[in-house]
């Protein structure tokens, strides 16, 4: 159990380096963005509780936004993230329920269904970000390309880690 | 009261929740504020070192692009001198010589590198590598070889961030050199090589190619700083006035190095305005 929390604390950091030494870099043709750090919160063991993840959300979403000079924009939208993420493994658990212990890695649950996880969380947290960053609906079409572009690209990169990373099902 | 505590507890997430984001929301805002005193960003020392590191590995693989922006701005500077030198040769023989030493020392201009840069979000911000220690303080301009770059936003002693001119809440003061009519710039969020001049009213002018610089009303920029060119100029059926799409002079996705400006006159200017308008514009 120990060994897994230390393990957690330190993917946090690698996660939040990651994401602002190198994917903040990462833009594709001005529209796409690569906001990784989410999959941190979205691959945290399934019976971690909503409180939990709204405070891991919130810290993991302060320190990318000291990076981003966007004080509390991305903390919002991983608060928000965190919260909704047990209510939408509840809604879409398989038959049989999940083991215990069982954490929502592609390895353990399938391609599609992880997809289906993924996803409109995902998209829900890009689109959030873009439109709180916007700070109206003027830019609310450009919003949506920005979204939908940088879904593209986070899960993408996130399937990559997924596939490649050997090992993520114990942790 | 018991009833009271076992309902929040039973909802305990959900409160949770809400304050989470109302304390996300308020950080937001003040983060939005202008000259927001900000301790959580990219001007904190260890965060500021963090991305020097960064940027020096990035550097190596624009050096090509630093050094031809150098010789560029070496060659703007030149052209400069030359030209101020002759107008004031020319002046000396004509007229008599302006020796008001505060009016020719009145800009002191301090050189920064950039650390950190963004172009792609809807709030842009630049960070750089001096601060407090330097002089900076928040509110300068800053422009990179004579081209608006933005103005300081927040300063620790040895970093500082600029609200870049590619942000949706800046705004800048500017004039048609041509016509000499004035407006606003403003960028609308999409093309970071194009900004929008608004608040030209229907009687002007404007030509494709028109050069755009400051206006100097706004306090913040010296009059006469290069923004760009007009590059598309329509105007609709009812509207009272244009709209016009600028070319910026300033890539910043290749920003390397820029000047901030130190105005010594700015003081005594402010104060002449407070003191007869009784408030701060």
């Amino acid at each position: 159990m120990s060994r897994s929390i230390i393990i957690q604390i330190i993917l946090f950091f690698v996660y939040v380096l990651a994401q602002a030494l190198l994917f903040k870099n990462l833009v594709l043709f001005n529209n796409g963005f690569c906001f990784l750090y989410i999959a941190y919160i979205l691959l945290l063991p399934i019976e971690t509780n909503s409180l939990a993840l709204m405070i891991i959300g919130f810290l993991i979403g302060f320190s990318v936004d000291i990076f981003y000079n966007s004080l509390g924009l991305h903390a919002l939208t991983t608060v928000f993230t965190g919260y909704v993420r047990n209510y939408w493994l509840r809604v879409i658990t398989p038959q049989g329920g999940y083991d215990a212990g069982a954490s929502p890695a592609l390895a353990e649950n399938g391609a599609q269904w992880f997809l289906v996880y993924t996803m409109p969380l995902v998209f829900v947290h890009h689109l959030i970000l873009f439109l709180v960053e916007s700070a109206g609906v003027a830019l609310f079409w450009h919003s949506m390309m920005k979204s939908i572009s940088s879904l593209l690209f986070t899960m993408t990169a996130m399937m990559l880690i997924e596939y490649l990373v050997p090992g993520r099902r114990r942790i | 009261m018991e009833r009271l505590f076992n309902f929040v507890y039973t909802y305990r997430a959900f409160f949770t929740f809400l304050l989470l984001e109302l304390f996300c929301t308020w950080l937001i805002v003040q983060n939005n504020r202008y000259q927001s005193a900000a301790y959580f960003n990219s001007s904190n020392a260890l965060f500021a070192r963090i991305h020097t590191v960064s940027q020096n590995i990035r550097d190596y693989f624009s050096l090509t692009d630093i050094n031809a922006a150098l010789a560029q701005q070496n060659n703007w500077l030149l052209k400069k001198t030359t030209q101020q030198s002759q107008a004031l040769h020319f002046r000396q023989a004509t007229t008599p010589t302006q020796n008001d030493s505060s009016r020719i020392k009145q800009y002191d201009f301090v050189t920064a590198r950039v650390i950190n840069n963004s172009t792609k979000s809807y709030k842009n911000y630049i960070t750089i590598d001096r601060g407090m220690d330097d002089g900076l303080t928040p509110g300068m301009p800053v422009i990179s070889a004579g081209n608006v770059v933005g103005k300081v936003k927040t300063v620790s002693r040895h970093y500082a961030v600029l609200i870049s001119l590619l942000n949706i809440d800046e705004q800048v003061s500017c004039v048609i050199r041509r016509t000499g009519h004035f407006g606003t710039v403003q960028w609308d969020g999409v093309n970071p090589l194009l900004i929008s001049l608004k608040y030209i009213p229907r009687h002007v002018l404007p030509r494709t190619g028109d050069s755009i610089v400051t206006s100097g009303y706004n306090a913040i920029f010296p009059a006469g700083v290069y923004v760009g060119k007009i590059k598309d100029v329509k105007l609709k059926d009812e509207a009272m006035f244009y709209d016009i799409s600028v070319e910026v002079g300033q890539d910043f996705s290749k920003l390397s190095y820029v000047q901030i400006i130190n105005d010594r006159l700015k003081k005594e200017r402010d104060s002449l305005e407070v003191h007869t308008t009784g408030e701060i514009k």
